[in-house]
């Protein structure tokens, strides 16, 4: 079994009223090295297979299908054998 | 002749009533309600994707709609020529389903905006704007995610090829970024594919067709539809 990490990020080109607003929170809290915050989804589940190249297929597969939007998010995952 | 209207209910649909009302009670049709978990369009003439906050609007607006049983018969039968209107979240089904192109982001205001706002009748020869007979009709928003998004290659075709229907403009149809709610691209409001049989738009005509209320705009596109079957 695999653990899968699938992390969503939204493409640099895509505006983010979210992430520009939470930048806001932390110039009002004096964090004011900070720039370009930009917000994307964390999402972890397991995929039932001993085969590694099995369960890349059907992280990549539902990632591009469900997870992230290709048209304007970009994903990127790792997988971690679990026993 | 009566226009049968295939309403499809999702988990988390709110404007499928109104929907259902509007076409059934005000505008004299048939109508019937759409299980998301059948397969069956019960020998629809139309469908409507109606606003709310299908699966709570987790992942992304409509994500997840997109994938429900009898999206692959709405696909299916999009495909086909049949005609399909999504308004609100029924749009963002439409652009998850790829039926239409681009996508929806947050508000720019970060704000749910609702409120009756101004459409300029961008083009009034598709099925849908047909009987429209303004140039600017006042239709009222609802929604976080209304942002419409395309890349420019896109955005130069939906222009080209006449598919944006509705812009947000004032009441003398200027359109102008100061009109525009969400901060969708060029003040886009509605479209349509290059075919002309799908519809997606953020306002609700839903919500505007029955006098007791006082505004009626929205019959306008309903009405549109029901005479291209006449014609």
């Amino acid at each position: 079994m695999f653990k899968a990490t699938v992390i969503v990020k939204r493409r640099p080109s895509i505006v983010d009223p979210q992430g520009k607003a939470v930048e806001q929170g932390a110039k009002l809290l004096g964090f004011n090295n900070v720039s370009q915050t930009r917000i994307g989804k964390y999402i972890e589940f397991f995929v039932n297979t001993d085969n590694k190249e099995n369960a890349k297929q059907e992280v990549e597969e539902y990632s591009h299908k469900l997870l992230a939007n290709p048209i304007m998010e970009d994903y990127e995952y790792t997988l971690e054998e679990v026993k | 002749m009566k226009i049968k209207f295939g309403v499809v209910v999702f988990p988390g649909s709110n404007c499928d009533h109104d929907a259902y009302y509007s076409v059934k009670k005000v505008l004299n049709q048939d109508a019937e309600f759409l299980w998301h978990k059948t397969t069956d369009l019960k020998s629809s003439d139309v469908i409507i994707l109606p606003g709310g906050f299908s699966y709570g609007d987790y992942l992304r607006t409509g994500a997840i709609a997109r994938f429900s049983p009898i999206m692959e018969k709405v696909i299916d039968f999009a495909e086909k020529g049949g005609k399909v209107m999504g308004f609100c979240n029924g749009f963002q089904v439409l652009l998850e389903a790829a039926l239409l192109p681009g996508v929806l982001i947050k508000n720019e205001s970060l704000k749910f905006v609702c409120k009756d706002v101004y459409l300029k009748v961008e083009n009034k020869n598709t099925i849908f704007t047909k009987d429209i007979e303004k140039d600017v009709v006042k239709i009222p928003v609802a929604h976080g995610e209304g942002n419409y998004y395309t890349d420019d290659e896109t955005l130069k075709s939906l222009n080209e090829y006449n598919q944006i229907v509705f812009r947000y403009s004032d009441k003398n149809g200027n359109v102008d970024p100061k009109f525009n709610p969400n901060g969708s691209l060029e003040n886009i409001a509605g479209i349509v594919n290059r075919k002309g049989n799908i519809l997606g738009m953020m306002p609700h005509p839903e919500r505007c067709c029955d006098p007791v209320l006082r505004k009626t705009d929205g019959a306008y596109v309903f009405n549109s539809i029901i005479k291209s079957f006449l014609n």
